[in-house]
């Protein structure tokens, strides 16, 4: 897996569109991101389709805010965001909403969120019938990482998506994640280097915002 | 009486007709908000209908246009001014009683109208609720499915309107509208809590036992749909008030269904 750890002394400017970087769906050139105050960066990548990068970096560090700041959720400080106008994307945060009552089967869950791009595998084929309150915290967060993946995006924003997960089902979101077939691209934070090692073509390191 | 005259005296089927399409629709509404965590959204407006109702019986405007707008501008507000959740509406529930109250209390014949509103003038209903219901539900059935779909997905992936530039005020816009509309009328016919036990209970009840959504739905219009003609009947036979008839028959149709033993294990 490549490796690449992008962090440099901060810099100050305004984010200005430009023209997009051939064959990228997004591309981040000294990108500093937060919300009131910088809080990461100045980093800079790119994500082509089909490829399935990670973020690393210890707790706190604001690789949650880096993916907010690609859909345009949180503030960019300085540096430059290039992104197609064109470009969908679907975004699961770390807490995935999951409402106490939720009558919903799996497919109905599926279907009203457009995750209809491709066939469940069959490992999540005994859920699709049951209603997803009353599915285990593990099977919902699949389930939820299958609706992005499903849902036709060009690129797939993903918050932690190993959390809470056991074993066995790290190893089925790996699966999803590198089947290739049926999802576009993938960003997606974690703080597990194994599992990052194992389910991305290509890893990130970040560091927090330095004045 | 004669129970079964309710149903065919012709003097009543105007109101069991406009009740009626209330309360298979009111449930409806009152499903999508109880996922948005807003159904006190209901009784808000519910309270809002009834000031502007009353506010409007006294400038002779009749109550099932002036209910509608007092609620619709409410909801406007609400939606520009970003106030989501439940504190908006907890505000529309103080402000629309208060004006009620001095409303009724300063109006030529307020008490008795402020008592109608409140309890329901269901057997005073005729073609304008009636038209004004038919019309509220065309317009739900026609929209509900495209509104549906962009409102559940809203609830469950909050971020994807926003990462894709979708203009969500819109469709947020169009169902707050949608259920000022359908609780203004609502409670012109069936009064302000029958309104509000309307979209409250059955979802209520159906979110517990119902193994999807479509079932939820269906059940809630239908649990919504018996109790009220149950209620009808009951009280025509029993010459009681129509208002707190039709929450008592909620509360049980709906507290029945809610606690029937094994319907949470058929529907996991």
């Amino acid at each position: 897996m490549a490796e690449a750890t992008l962090n440099a002394a901060g810099r100050t400017g305004a984010a200005a569109p430009g023209p997009r970087e051939p064959g990228m769906l997004v591309a981040a050139h000294d990108l500093v991101v937060g919300y009131e105050r910088p809080v990461l960066g100045p980093v800079s990548f790119g994500v082509a389709p089909g490829e399935v990068v990670g973020i690393w970096g210890p707790n706190g560090v604001g690789k949650s805010t880096l993916l907010k700041g690609v859909a345009g959720t949180a503030r960019v400080h300085a540096g430059r965001l290039e992104r197609s106008a064109e470009l969908r994307l679907a975004y699961q945060g770390q807490q995935p909403v999951r409402l106490a009552e939720m009558p919903f089967r799996g497919r109905e869950y599926l279907a009203y969120l457009d995750a209809q791009h491709a066939e469940p595998p069959a490992r999540l084929a005994g859920w699709l019938d049951r209603r997803v309150d009353r599915l285990s915290g593990g099977q919902f967060q699949l389930l939820t990482v299958w609706a992005c993946l499903a849902s036709g995006a060009d690129l797939v924003l993903l918050d932690e998506p190993s959390n809470n997960l056991d074993p066995q089902s790290v190893e089925l979101l790996t699966d999803l994640l590198r089947t290739p077939e049926g999802h576009g691209a993938v960003l997606l934070v974690s703080h597990e280097w194994a599992f990052l090692d194992a389910a991305c073509d290509r890893r990130l390191e970040v560091s927090p915002w330095t004045p | 009486m004669d129970p079964l005259s309710a149903f065919t005296d012709p003097l009543f089927r105007l109101p069991l007709a406009a009740g009626a399409v209330a309360a298979a629709v009111l449930p409806l509404l009152g499903a999508l908000l109880r996922l948005r965590e807003e159904w006190l959204a209901a009784l808000g407006l519910a309270h809002i209908a009834a000031g502007g109702a009353l506010a409007g019986m006294g400038l002779g405007v009749p109550a099932v246009a002036s209910g509608p707008a007092a609620a619709g501008v409410a909801a406007a507000l609400k939606t520009f001014a970003a106030a989501r959740g439940n504190t908006a509406y907890a505000v529309m529930i103080l402000l629309g009683w208060s004006a009620t109250l001095v409303l009724a209390a300063n109006t030529p014949l307020g008490e008795s109208l402020a008592h109608a509103m409140v309890d329901g003038q269901l057997y005073f209903a005729g073609w304008p609720e009636l038209g004004g219901l038919l019309g509220f539900a065309a317009v739900t059935l026609a929209a509900l499915p495209w509104l549906m779909h962009r409102l559940i997905r809203a609830r469950f992936f909050p971020e994807h309107e926003r990462a894709n530039g979708l203009p969500a005020w819109r469709w947020h816009l169009a169902f707050d509208l949608l259920v000022a509309a359908g609780m203004a009328l609502g409670t012109a016919t069936v009064g302000l809590m029958g309104a509000f036990a309307l979209a409250f209970l059955p979802p209520w009840a159906a979110f517990r036992v119902a193994p999807g959504w479509r079932a939820a739905l269906m059940l809630a219009a239908g649990m919504g749909l018996g109790a009220y003609l149950l209620a009808f009947l009951a009280a025509m036979a029993w010459d009681q008030p129509f208002g707190p008839i039709l929450v008592g028959g909620l509360l049980a149709v709906t507290g029945a269904v809610a606690m029937a033993p094994g319907w949470q294990s058929r529907s996991g």
